[in-house]
């Protein structure tokens, strides 16, 4: 039945004009278009309220590509990392820091004591560095001190993969023993070095040489580095000699106690020659002398470091725990003074130092620090005075002494690249004076991302 | 000189040693360390150098990292800047070719994908800003599948022996994680627009992914954190349009959080952040899971 009058109400159509159905199929057409152009018009429309959106949220989403590429091209795509990092304080001393010295041990050198009094602008470091080529890296940190003066630190290139993790580092660089030494002075948790840096390495041993390091394939981390230097650096000297004046071998080992604790120790040993190493000093008479020591200075540094943070998460707490002690041996000749009298004999020393510190986060951006450093010069024997040719008080720098400083420190760090410290210290580092220090200071980084060393 | 032969031998051997051992991975983060188990299977060993407690921008090259870098054939680092403090100390002290950048062995999870937050101009006035867009990118689920796809390369390009293990691999987690993401969508849609307040802007993704609308964040700058001013500021902002929750990382610190809460009278959501973030999120599926049923659990 229904296949009938589907079959019947079909046929008129069937009869209908050809004219009619053209008509029909140009409105169907007609209609067909208005609809796509109505749908192309809405989607431009959601397209166009979607980059709107991004635009509000300021996500801007590059097209296609990956977002590493975004910033290549031009000449300046080479460029290398520069950071610059400006420091300077605030110093209020109880004694004269002209006179400054660390009592019974021979003179290092300018990087002693708390520095001048009043308003000081420290050294301002540069520091430019890139990879030079596939097989090379190059860093070089210059720093301009408040006197105008232009020193580079460091300037070294290391390589970026040698075999069987070997490293090796070449040009002017600070030397890898003990802990503190390689870390720049903004680093430092207080605003000076402790003691024993500053006695036995003029503050930081920098080596004009060669280092190479090899690091263990364990778990458990294991390194060995050895360096050969010019020795120009306390306590050696340039001896306008071939060959290597100054040599050092140190190890560290470290690693973690579950997901709090991290700990590094170290084991390191230098050995430096000297050839007429000036020191200033007064004779039996308080008259200016300069005398000097030649021979040979060998060092033992032992360095333990550990550091604590609750989960490993150091952004509220975090505790670091460090402590290093060096023992020295010099044996050589001392002359005393150089420009006059002009007498030499037989000096020998074992002198020792260490110092502790602690430093706490006790909320985000806060830490307060305590450090305590202590010095034992011993009994240099020298021979001049044992032959008594001259008397002990013939070289006060020299006399028998156990120097020791105190140190605490406040310092707000309010983002990773500023901080300010405010450090307090009874330092007895004279032979018969107590100096009270005060120091504020500020730090500021500027530029590249600086390395979180541990 | 017999006692120098000995160490050399023994030298030797443990010089020797790792080579035969399964593929040596170091991920930075617990999330793509994740992705690479599931992989790798029992083909890879994977040390992960971080986890969820700890803010990984703030993390020092410690020397236990520095050791696992030595040794490590492929390192998987979330990229993008993340790890800028520490992963290139890692690299350079490490002396190991195979994983410096550029080679294969150097993998970054967000080079493969478009990030968000892309700043058109960098400035630190701006807090710790990322050049390259926002890094905290595995949140969206559909990212880890990208991600996974170019891992999947590459681990069979390193591992060329195994590579149609890790293709088979990489295939059945696509599967899976194909029909996870449609759950977890049908799961999360009673979460679209709901509006919510987040602590560092690592959470952005998520809400991009499921259509939570951020209101606010409670650094005002990223990796600055708040001032009391800026606090009250924000509770009077948010009078106007009230959030209906707070989202709180493991790794966060929780004060200010529980302060704003306090105030606008929305819940606290703690979530994972990434695996092992909480109790429930043991690998990167329950990561998820977990996520969703925290956010849908803190709905009215």
């Amino acid at each position: 039945m229904a296949a009938l009058l589907f079959g019947w109400s079909a046929l008129p159509v069937v009869s209908y004009a050809d004219d009619e159905v053209s008509t029909l199929r140009a409105e169907l057409n007609a209609l067909k278009q208005e609809h796509a152009n109505q749908v192309s018009a809405l989607e431009a429309r959601i397209d166009e309220i979607e980059a709107e959106q991004r635009a509000a949220a300021a996500l801007v989403t590059p097209a296609n590509t990956p977002p590493a590429n975004t910033a290549r091209g031009g000449a300046s795509a080479f460029n290398p990392a520069i950071s610059m990092i400006i420091t300077g304080n605030y110093a209020n001393l109880s004694a004269d820091p002209s006179t400054y010295r660390i009592a019974g041990f021979l003179p290092s050198g300018s990087e002693i004591g708390p520095g001048e009094r009043s308003f000081n602008l420290n050294e301002s470091e540069l520091t430019v560095s890139a990879n030079v080529d596939p097989y090379f890296f190059a860093n070089v940190t210059a720093s301009v001190t408040a006197d105008n003066e232009i020193a580079i630190e460091e300037a070294y290139f290391r390589t970026l993969a040698l075999q069987s993790s070997f490293t090796m580092k070449g040009g002017r660089f600070f030397s890898g023993l003990g802990y503190l030494n390689e870390s720049h002075s903004h680093a430092w948790d207080f605003v000076n070095q402790p003691l024993v840096y500053q006695a036995f390495f003029d503050s930081q041993l920098a080596q004009d040489g060669l280092q190479v390091k090899w690091l263990a394939p364990t778990d458990t981390f294991l390194e060995f580095g050895a360096e050969a230097g010019n020795g120009d650096s306390f306590p050696g000297t340039r001896r306008n000699r071939n060959g290597l004046n100054s040599q050092a071998l140190f190890t560290h080992v470290g690693g973690d106690i579950g997901d709090s604790t991290s700990w590094r120790a170290g084991l390191s040993w230098h050995n430096a020659h000297s050839d007429d190493r000036p020191y200033d000093d007064l004779d039996a008479f308080d008259a200016s002398v300069v005398n000097a020591f030649t021979g040979t200075s060998r060092t033992w540094v032992v360095d333990a470091l550990m550091k604590w943070a609750p989960h490993g998460n150091a952004t509220r707490h975090q505790l670091k725990l460090q402590g290093e002690y060096m023992r020295r041996a010099e044996d050589g000749q001392l002359e005393f003074d150089t420009l006059g009298t002009n007498l030499s004999g037989d000096y020998r020393s074992h002198q020792s130092g260490w110092y502790v510190q602690g430093v706490y986060m006790f909320q985000p951006r806060w830490r307060i620090g305590a450090r305590y450093d202590a010095m034992d010069s011993g009994n240099p024997s020298i021979a001049l005075v044992q032959s008594g040719a001259l008397s002990s008080s013939a070289f006060p720098a020299l006399l028998s002494a156990t120097p020791e400083r105190f140190t605490i420190m406040l310092d707000w760090s309010p983002s990773e690249f500023s901080r300010l410290r405010a450090q307090y210290a009874w330092d007895e580092a004279r032979l018969d004076e107590r100096d009270r220090q005060f120091l504020l200071q500020y730090i500021y980084a500027i530029g590249a991302h600086g390395a979180h060393k541990f | 000189m017999k006692l120098f032969h000995s160490m050399l031998a023994m030298l030797l051997l443990i010089v020797a040693l790792p080579a035969h051992a399964a593929l040596k991975v170091l991920a930075t983060t617990p999330e793509w360390g994740a992705l690479t188990d599931e992989l790798g299977g029992d083909k890879v060993n994977v040390y992960i150098a971080t986890t969820a407690f700890q803010d990984v921008h703030r993390i020092d090259a410690k020397p236990s990292l520095i050791a696992r870098a030595r040794s490590a054939d492929l390192v998987v680092a979330a990229g993008a800047q993340l790890e800028i403090g520490w992963l290139p100390v890692l690299l350079q002290e490490s002396g190991n070719g195979k994983i410096q950048p550029g080679n294969p062995g150097y993998f970054e999870a967000n080079a493969n994908l478009q990030l968000l937050e892309v700043p058109s101009s960098v400035d630190r006035s701006l807090g710790d800003l990322h050049p390259l867009g926002n890094p905290h990118a595995h949140l969206d689920a559909r990212n880890v599948a990208i991600v996974a796809s170019a891992l999947t390369a590459r681990l069979a390009q390193i591992d060329a022996a195994n590579a149609a293990f890790y293709q088979q691999r990489g295939e059945d987690f696509q599967n899976r994680w194909k029909a996870a993401i449609a759950r977890w969508e049908t799961q999360a849609a009673p979460l679209k627009g709901v509006g919510v307040v987040l602590i560092h802007r690592d959470q952005v993704y998520l809400c991009h992914w499921l259509g939570l609308k951020e209101l606010a964040a409670i650094e005002p700058k990223p990796g600055v954190p708040p001032s009391a001013g800026y606090l009250a500021e924000l509770v009077t902002k948010l009078a106007a349009t009230p959030p209906q929750m707070i989202l709180r990382n493991a790794y966060n610190d929780p004060k200010a959080a529980q302060w704003l809460a306090a105030r606008v009278h929305a819940p606290v959501v703690l979530l994972p952040y990434s695996v092992g973030g909480t109790p429930e999120a043991k690998d990167l599926f329950s990561l998820f899971d977990d996520t969703i049923n925290r956010l849908l659990g803190a709905l009215p």
